[in-house]
């Protein structure tokens, strides 16, 4: 067995399990912490693949900003295993079983997929250099596109989070003294 | 048996459906979200994987746009459920299913 499929099995291991942390835990924030992990393994994964800037940029982006965003917003709001909602056992059983099902259903699909033999040299497309020449000759379009995008997911967000003014004089007086 | 093309697929498709079956299971907004984003690294990871067999760079090209749609999409929605929080007080999915307050 060689180094590459030790590292495989240890990274699916601890990817997998963290997600079914991330689904059985009781409180938010240990969620979100499961989350982090298994998005820690998937970077793993990444660089056993050779796409180093996609592991850093995952562990930046998903595991640095995003899941900053859900741990903030949870404890703003104060969530904890004692408030969590729980939905009946019955409706758990049900998506556990439509979910087993639907694992089953693509599993039989995939089953008869001819295995690729994985070529574990190391090769040098996932270094920023390689990518970042497709990403400014051939997909320049889509990434101009995406960065409106993103202008306007971050006015759309302003805009929702925002605090609607009073329509009363009064109260509007009122929050000035 | 070395690791092969097949291993990746199933592992992907194991991290999807865990992310199925946690949107399913759970009525917490916020924990339905990180279910979406699971099911959406499965996919990345599986592009990776591809990328690697057939030695190509468009997949890791792909992978790096959803990671900017999902960083997008995580802002208006968490935007959306602290809104809805200081309306209901509440993150509860069945309280939403009367669209009205």
């Amino acid at each position: 067995m060689e180094i590459y499929d030790i590292l495989f099995w240890v990274l699916s291991a601890i990817a997998v399990s963290c997600a079914l942390g991330v689904i059985l835990s009781r409180n938010p924030v240990n969620s979100v912490m499961f989350l982090i992990l298994t998005f820690f393994a998937i970077s793993g994964h990444y660089i056993l693949m050779n796409a180093q800037f996609l592991a850093v940029v995952n562990i930046i982006v998903y595991a640095g900003a995003i899941m900053v965003l859900f741990l903030f917003v949870i404890m703003l709001m104060n969530l904890n295993a004692d408030v969590e909602p729980q939905k009946g056992q019955l409706v758990q059983l049900a998506g556990v079983i439509s979910g087993g099902i639907l694992f089953l259903v693509i599993l039989a699909g995939i089953k008869s997929a001819k295995p690729e033999i994985m070529d574990k040299t190391s090769t040098d497309i996932g270094l920023i250099t390689n990518l970042g020449r497709v990403l400014f000759t051939k997909y320049v379009l889509p990434f101009e596109i995406s960065s409106v995008l993103f202008l306007s997911a971050m006015i759309g967000a302003i805009v929702i989070g925002k605090k609607e003014e009073t329509k009363d004089p009064d109260a509007k007086a009122e929050r000035v003294n | 048996m070395p690791v092969n093309s097949t291993h990746y697929l199933f592992l992907s498709l194991l991290l999807f459906s865990i992310g199925i079956m946690g949107a399913l299971m759970r009525r917490n907004a916020i924990i339905i979200f990180m279910c979406i984003e699971l099911m959406l690294n499965a996919v990345n990871l599986l592009l990776v994987a591809f990328s690697k067999i057939y030695g190509d760079a468009d997949a890791q090209l792909f992978v790096f746009f959803i990671m900017v749609v999902a960083a997008a999409e995580v802002a208006v929605g968490l935007a959306i459920i602290v809104m809805m929080y200081r309306k209901v007080h509440s993150v509860d999915i069945n309280i939403l299913n009367r669209l009205k307050h």
